[in-house]
């Protein structure tokens, strides 16, 4: 029967590799949450001379494109230096894929996203950040462009909930545009502090909810 | 679709041979329309055929045959309900609708189309089983208010909403009543004489009779203007060439489904959702009695439905789920939202709907993959395992 993936996204689908939980790894990353949708978890071993990917293993709630894309990705970066990793591009695994649905883009980037924020992960516990460049509002930005909006499954910048941010000695303030008792405020303050926090210049972060925001619709047209 | 275990009965439904066979002469012999009628014999034939399906169908709801039109399906009966009693009632009345949190699309989104043309329109809430608060339905009829559209059963989670008691409401502040069945008609009793309904949604496909015919139960006297112009079928309401084969199609689906057959949907449910909820972390989706007798719907914690689904396609098996990756719009389903629940429940719901063509081994068969796939795609998840 056919469906809307390819034979590559399929077999992926069907037998993902390297899949599972790993023991002890070198390091770890989760992104996305249950409130989002899909989520991914991508764990590391990493030889400490060559700094060369030894082991790689994720596991995925998500959707057939979440779990193919988290399979190829281990595939690719397994053998690969760190360095090689992080340069690995959602278009190059979406290519090996064989393509993959526009409206999927959003979960099989949540995998990419897995691998680097395990790179990163590796990269700060082990002292590896070489430059220490001081925190901005643009990095801020980009970090929270991995906060996903529950409501629509699209980040929380693109759907401008993201009212203000303030970066000020250290100490950042990040404005959503969503009542404070919003079904979702609890985890998008979680999924903030979550992004931001480990920026090793911030130290304290600070996420409003807006008291007079009009609780958006679940249905958007 | 052959060795297929199709669980999907409310998106589409397989067609009974036994309709088709009542459809066929319509389709090489008697192909008139039924304008013809005062021209020549075949158009005669074709009039009472119509005539005929009509009266079967307006039937079944204890309607008068005048009290029914045929339309495109449900949607398009849904949408002539809505903004036909709006635009009837838009200058004269007030400009005001009242409607539910879980109604299909076809219904939520003629009142938000009409929203765009400066109507306003109030959305009642539901309880976590899904049943609408009669009291807050009560409360959101204002003397502006001309129509309240509230379904009879809801397409995911199965849910029955208490007609009777909508209807009284509707009835007692003088405002007209909508009713979506499209799931429920011939399955769950339905008789406008006992109930204070004024427009009801009803179609062919998915009590295995054919796909493009529906059909809107009006009250005699509701005010409704056409929005379909043509000439002057359907009394005047719809015009264009009637769909005679699907008209007597849509009789023929009716004249099959009987009581009978509705217990053992209800049998075959109720075996299902004990199995599933069998299943760690499961719960189920709707009232518990109070719903569908073919619906089942399961949330399954710590997995996503498309791939559910994907793995029980595999295995050749046809259900469907309020994921917001199996939709079009990446959105999670409002009805499990409206219940109450989140994301994650409506990214784990599993929709099961029962058809004639289903047999009772189906339904062990497909609960053992449901299971069997649920723990596998369990293992790879990070979710649960704590």
């Amino acid at each position: 029967m056919p469906v809307p993936y390819s034979d590559i996204v399929m077999e992926h689908f069907r037998n993902p590799r390297n899949v599972g939980r790993m023991e002890n790894p070198d390091a770890k990353s989760v992104e996305g949450s249950p409130a989002c949708g899909d989520m991914v978890a991508v764990y590391l071993q990493v030889d400490e001379e060559t700094l060369r990917i030894t082991d790689i293993k994720f596991e995925s709630y998500g959707c057939a494109s979440n779990i193919a894309t988290g399979s190829i990705i281990t595939e690719i970066a397994k053998g690969k230096t760190l360095e090689e990793a992080k340069q690995i591009t959602w278009k190059q695994v979406s290519e090996q894929l064989g393509g993959l649905p526009s409206i999927k883009v959003h979960c099989s980037v949540l995998a990419i996203d897995g691998l680097r924020g395990a790179v990163e992960n590796y990269e700060e516990r082990h002292g590896l950040v070489k430059e220490r460049t001081p925190t901005t509002v643009e990095l801020i930005t980009k970090r929270l462009k991995r906060v996903m909006n529950p409501m629509v499954g699209l980040d929380l910048v693109r759907t401008n909930l993201v009212r203000e941010i303030e970066l000020k000695e250290g100490h950042v303030r990040v404005a959503i545009d969503l009542p404070p008792d919003h079904q979702f405020a609890a985890n998008i303050r979680e999924e903030v502090m979550d992004k931001i926090e480990p920026l090793w210049d911030i130290e304290r972060v600070e996420v409003e909810f807006n008291a007079e925001a009009m609780s958006p619709l679940t249905i958007i047209h | 679709m052959g060795g297929l275990i199709y669980l999907d009965n409310a998106a589409a439904t397989r067609l009974d041979e036994r309709v088709l066979e009542a459809m066929r002469p319509y389709f090489f012999e008697t192909y008139a329309v039924a304008t013809s009628q005062f021209g020549y014999s075949p158009g005669i034939d074709a009039k009472d055929a119509l005539e005929g399906a009509r009266a079967t169908v307006a039937g079944a709801l204890g309607a008068a045959p005048e009290e029914l039109i045929f339309t495109s399906g449900s949607a398009e009966s849904s949408n002539t309900a809505i903004k036909g009693v709006a635009q009837a009632l838009g200058q004269k009345k007030g400009r005001h609708l009242v409607t539910s949190a879980i109604e299909d699309f076809a219904v939520l989104h003629s009142v938000r189309a009409l929203e765009r043309q400066g109507y306003t329109a109030t959305t009642v809430g539901v309880d976590g089983d899904g049943r609408v608060d009669l009291d807050e339905l009560r409360e959101a009829i204002t003397p502006e208010t001309i129509l309240v559209s509230v379904q009879a059963a809801n397409q995911e989670i199965g849910t029955l909403q208490d007609l009777e008691a909508i209807g009284a409401i509707c009835r007692e502040k003088g405002v007209l009543f909508h009713t979506d069945a499209t799931h429920t008609f011939l399955r769950v009793a339905l008789d406008v004489r006992e109930v204070a309904v004024d427009l009801v949604t009803v179609t062919a496909d998915r009590m295995h009779g054919p796909k493009g015919i529906g059909g809107l139960y009006v009250r005699a006297g509701t005010p409704l203007t056409k929005w379909m112009d043509g000439g002057f079928q359907e009394f005047n309401l719809r015009g264009g060439a009637e769909n005679i084969p699907g008209a007597v199609g849509f009789a023929r689906a009716v004249e099959l489904v009987t009581d009978e057959e509705t217990a053992r949907l209800a049998g075959m449910r109720d075996r299902l959702i004990a199995l599933l909820l069998e299943v760690p972390h499961a719960r189920l989706n709707g009232h518990p009695t109070l719903r569908l007798p073919q619906n089942a719907n399961i949330s399954f914690r710590f997995v996503e439905g498309e791939s559910v689904l994907l793995h029980l396609d595999m295995r050749q098996m046809a259900v469907s789920t309020g994921s917001a990756c199996f939709s079009r719009s990446l959105e999670a389903s409002h009805v499990i939202l409206g219940i109450g629940g989140d994301h994650e429940r409506a990214h784990g719901s599993i929709r099961f709907t029962f058809g004639r063509f289903n047999r009772e081994e189906d339904v062990d068969e497909v609960a053992a993959a449901a299971a069997e796939v649920i723990e596998r795609l369990r293992e790879i998840s990070p979710l649960g395992k704590e």
